[in-house]
């Protein structure tokens, strides 16, 4: 068993990140910018803190391709449930 | 077979698996999270289905309290660095600094819980009715509740989980790898509570 096969990333920097983008976040719903603006930018930080806390506290980043795709998948049936829900929003 | 070699045998991990070659129990908890990132994943797309077919949806920063929650975002953030350094600890054999920083872990679930345990008291109780809102009628707060209850489980099971964990490799019976996989766990409650605290309390 190999007990340390990767170098040990810099988990405090990923926490110093993790830290801005959540102060970030919470400054983004007070600026007086249109709605869309707030929307785009609070998934997009929401995103890249799920992809730092995925690649560097669970070590994705040092794990084999094949395993990446199967902690992906569940976005897969995501976006095919939202596809398939979006006709049901639009009045018809 | 000696009875010593047999039992050996018993206990040795079975074949490897390719994709985690040191151990199939670091592939079996990453195929369960793909899993249970399903049901989240089912559960944040059905609320955002809701939430954007109703007409009036309240704005949530202003019913929910959001100086908690962030405080919560905090904890649970603090407590994913404190599981990597117990993790990295074990192994490098440093158990009294594993035991220290899983201890903090299992103490942040826990002040976690206790915070949301307030956060609903309060809302059912004081905001909630002071809105004309309630938990049975309107979806706002049904969504809130079944997201945020659903998470809420998973913290009280890794609580428990990790509970398990320090119990285990402080008696010796487990090892880095094991702290590893419920690491894995760990983490991707914080990765869930990450996405809830954007799509139900922020956005």
């Amino acid at each position: 068993m190999s007990e340390m096969p990767h170098q040990e990333p810099n988990y405090m920097a990923v926490f110093w990140w993790l830290l801005v983008l959540t102060i970030l976040e919470i400054a983004v719903i007070y600026v007086p910018i249109v709605r869309i603006a707030v929307v785009i930018l609070l998934v997009a930080m929401a995103i890249s803190k799920a992809t730092l806390v995925a690649l560097y506290f669970m070590h994705l980043k040092f794990e084999k391709r094949t395993l990446a795709i199967i902690a992906l998948s569940p976005f897969v049936l995501c976006v095919f449930l939202i596809l398939m829900l979006t006709p049901d929003i639009f009045p018809r | 077979m000696s009875e010593a070699a047999a039992v050996m045998h018993i206990g040795a991990e079975p074949q490897e698996t390719p994709l985690t070659p040191e151990s199939s129990g670091k592939l079996g908890m990453w195929l369960f999270l793909a899993g249970d990132a399903m049901s989240f994943g089912c559960l944040i797309v059905g609320y955002g289905i809701l939430r954007h077919a109703s007409k009036d949806w309240p704005v949530p920063s202003h019913i929910l309290g959001i100086n908690l929650t962030a405080f919560m975002t905090f904890l649970l953030i603090v407590s994913s660095v404190w599981m990597v350094l117990s993790l990295s600890a074990i192994q490098k054999g440093d158990k009294a600094r594993f035991k220290k920083f899983l201890g903090l872990v299992i103490l942040g679930g826990l002040t976690f819980l206790g915070c949301q345990a307030y956060e609903w008291t309060h809302l059912i109780t004081e905001v909630l009715p002071e809105h004309h809102l309630s938990f049975s009628k309107d979806l706002f707060a049904t969504t809130f509740f079944v997201l945020t209850g659903f998470h809420g489980m998973h913290v009280t099971g890794g609580v428990i989980y990790n509970s398990c964990i320090l119990n285990a490799v402080s008696r010796g019976r487990y090892e880095a790898k094991h702290v590893e996989i419920a690491g894995l766990y760990w983490h991707f409650v914080d990765l869930v509570w990450i996405l809830i605290f954007t799509f139900v309390y922020l956005l």
